[in-house]
């Protein structure tokens, strides 16, 4: 479902970042565990279509997204790959609500609020639903990052530190939360982070070193 | 949700810039519209009244003084001059005079001017009878459309005249005998609408009352207007049978060899725009200033919104807009805050020229309006709009060129 070959990223044109393949079957949760400045965000991005990288593929889905152009690269992205960031960002002049049709919306996929409701159901978000994203906690923002992610039923799901700000009670609830929905639609997780609070939970693990490398 | 309505959330989301920008293209496109309202209105006053008309005669002044109140009644006449000496002019066998039209002014009811002169004025200004008939007795007046409406005045009333242009209780005529109206005139857009038509000979029963006794018997209608030589009158309007050296020459020899003065409408109106014409130019220029800053103001908004917009701007690329997508958002929100402040801007120069009409009409009994579009403002508006996107365009650039990976990686 998602997997690397020979990935390269050239970030000046001199220096290259070389990274392992990955080979994440479908349905499995994997992490991604890397200290701080070993190219984790630089691979997740690679992964999402947000970089290109400058050898290598990325099959996600059956699709080589290294190779796909501008535009199509960005529907795709919207159709496949669900992405959580470290912090989380909305549209602040949009509701909670109109921020997740929002996103259905640039993905291309069919406005469907019975599902908006739902997801926001399932992380007790129901109550917020139009409410600015400035008024919501922080804890409240990660849960809703996490159900506009999952919101079109992606096949990837990619997330990026998605617990380091949160202490271990919050911590404990993102990441049971991000677990059940990811095996509720079948989609393929990746947990990008340096948290070893998470190592214990993922027995699929990819480490990565200082791989870079100067030409 | 289309593009459309998240810019328009987007601009509702920064309320105080908003408003800025919405005030300085409110305040620019109503300004201009504003000044190419009044402006036409003014031009088509004058051009309506010209009424074919080459040349007035009247007593020495100011030229344009002349014009003005003899051909648009808005200022006072220069004097008077002697029937003796415009007897010629007045003759109908003059080789080169096609029409010549003495008025006698002074006069008002209720600040309506009340103008002694002969049927050629309906002829001039192409005034038809609504109703009624035209004077064929001493003290019988013809009413223009305007007064018989704002007065309620039916054939058959009868009102004193006051002396002078405004109204004064102490300066009416209730010793003469009053006026009698016989007839209203069919609207016609000019100022004979503004108007209270009557013959010279009632004019001077009504100021003549004291010294003679029988002021009816001392003026006949039957007789030409020549043969009262002692008589005076205001001003002659002229219209010439061709324009030839003679006619081109008449105005300086009158000027040159006679107590009298002959002025020239298309000059002195010509005149009077040069004049007029300054002051607009610079509040025109004023306006287009403001439109400009306007431009500005949305270019610093947009532009300052995007350094606290870029995660979101990034986030609707991860969530599968294109570039193009973002720059349309941008360049939709510029457009959008020139289109609203061009309908404010435009709301609020009809309104109030509806309000400034008002003044007009009760200070110079000319109507205007503010129900009038004008094919010009077609061209405000799509400038404006112009301005709009232009002011957009940079930001719109830059939210295309968003990088999404260093952006989202920042934060």
């Amino acid at each position: 479902m998602l997997q690397t070959k020979e990935l390269t990223y050239s970030y000046d044109g001199k220096n290259t970042l070389v990274f392992p393949d990955i080979d994440c079957g479908k349905g499995e949760h994997w992490l991604l565990l890397g200290q701080s400045g070993s190219g984790k965000t630089t691979l997740l991005h690679l992964l999402g279509g947000l970089l290109s990288p400058a050898t290598g593929s990325i099959i996600v889905a059956g699709d080589n997204i290294a190779t796909k152009r501008a535009a199509a690269l960005d529907r795709f992205r919207g159709r496949h790959i669900g992405i959580i960031f470290q912090k989380s960002h909305f549209v602040r002049a949009l509701t909670l609500e109109e921020n997740l049709v929002l996103a259905q919306q640039l993905a291309g996929a069919p406005i469907d609020r019975g599902r908006v409701e739902e997801l926001l159901g399932h992380l007790n978000l129901s109550h917020k639903l139009r409410e600015k994203p400035d008024n919501l906690s922080m804890g409240e923002q990660q849960r809703a990052a996490i159900a506009r992610a999952l919101l079109n039923r992606p096949d990837v799901i990619l997330a990026d530190e998605p617990t380091s700000a949160l202490d271990d009670v919050n911590c404990q609830e993102v990441i049971d939360l991000l677990e059940r929905e990811a095996t509720a639609t079948g989609a393929t997780l990746l947990v990008v982070t340096h948290d070893g609070r998470l190592k214990a939970r993922f027995p699929r693990q990819v480490l990565l070193t200082h791989y870079q490398s100067s030409l | 949700m289309n593009l459309l309505q998240l810019s328009w959330k987007n601009i509702l989301h920064k309320p105080t810039s908003t408003l800025l920008s919405l005030v300085l293209f409110a305040l620019g496109v109503g300004l201009v519209s504003l000044l190419m309202l009044v402006n036409r209105q003014l031009e088509e006053k004058f051009e309506k009244n010209l009424a074919g008309i080459d040349m007035v005669i009247g007593a020495k002044g100011s030229p344009l003084q002349l014009i003005l109140s003899s051909m648009y009644h808005i200022d006072a006449p220069t004097g008077n001059v002697a029937i003796a000496d415009v007897k010629a002019f007045l003759n109908p066998k003059h080789p080169v005079i096609g029409m010549a039209v003495p008025l006698s002014l002074g006069d008002n009811y209720r600040s309506y001017r009340i103008v002694g002169t002969t049927f050629d004025f309906f002829d001039l200004y192409k005034a038809q009878l609504a109703q009624g008939r035209r004077w064929e007795a001493v003290f019988e007046v013809v009413i223009g459309a305007a007064v018989a409406d704002a007065l309620a005045l039916k054939t058959g009333d009868t009102f004193h005249s006051s002396h002078g242009f405004v109204v004064d209780e102490n300066l009416e005529h209730t010793d003469a005998s009053a006026f009698k109206v016989v007839g209203i005139l069919q609207p016609t857009g000019a100022v004979v609408d503004q108007l209270i038509l009557t013959s010279p000979q009632s004019i001077w029963g009504v100021h003549e009352h004291g010294e003679q006794s029988h002021e009816h018997e001392a003026f006949d209608l039957s007789k030409p207007l020549t043969d009262y030589e002692g008589e005076s009158i205001t001003s002659v309007l002229i219209q010439f049978k061709a324009r030839n050296a003679m006619t081109l020459n008449m105005p300086r020899n009158i000027n040159e060899n006679t107590n009298m003065q002959a002025a020239t409408p298309a000059w002195e109106i010509n005149r009077l725009y040069a004049i007029l014409g300054d002051s607009a130019l610079a509040l025109q220029v004023l306006a287009l200033i403001i439109i400009a800053v306007s431009g500005l103001s949305v270019f610093l908004s947009l532009y300052a919104s995007l350094r606290d917009r870029r995660y979101e701007l990034a986030l609707m690329r991860v969530m599968g807009a294109s570039r193009g997508k973002l720059f349309a958002l941008i360049l939709l929100e510029g457009f959008l805050l020139a289109a609203v402040g061009c309908v404010i801007g435009l709301a609020l120069s009809h309104a109030g020229m509806g309000v400034f009409a008002r003044a007009l009409e009760s200070s110079y009994r000319y109507s205007f309006t503010g129900a009038l579009f004008l094919k010009e403002e077609i061209w405000l508006v799509l400038a404006a709009l112009g301005v709009g996107l232009l002011a957009a365009f940079i930001p719109a650039v830059q939210a295309r060129n968003t990088d999404i990976s260093q952006t989202l990686a920042e934060g």
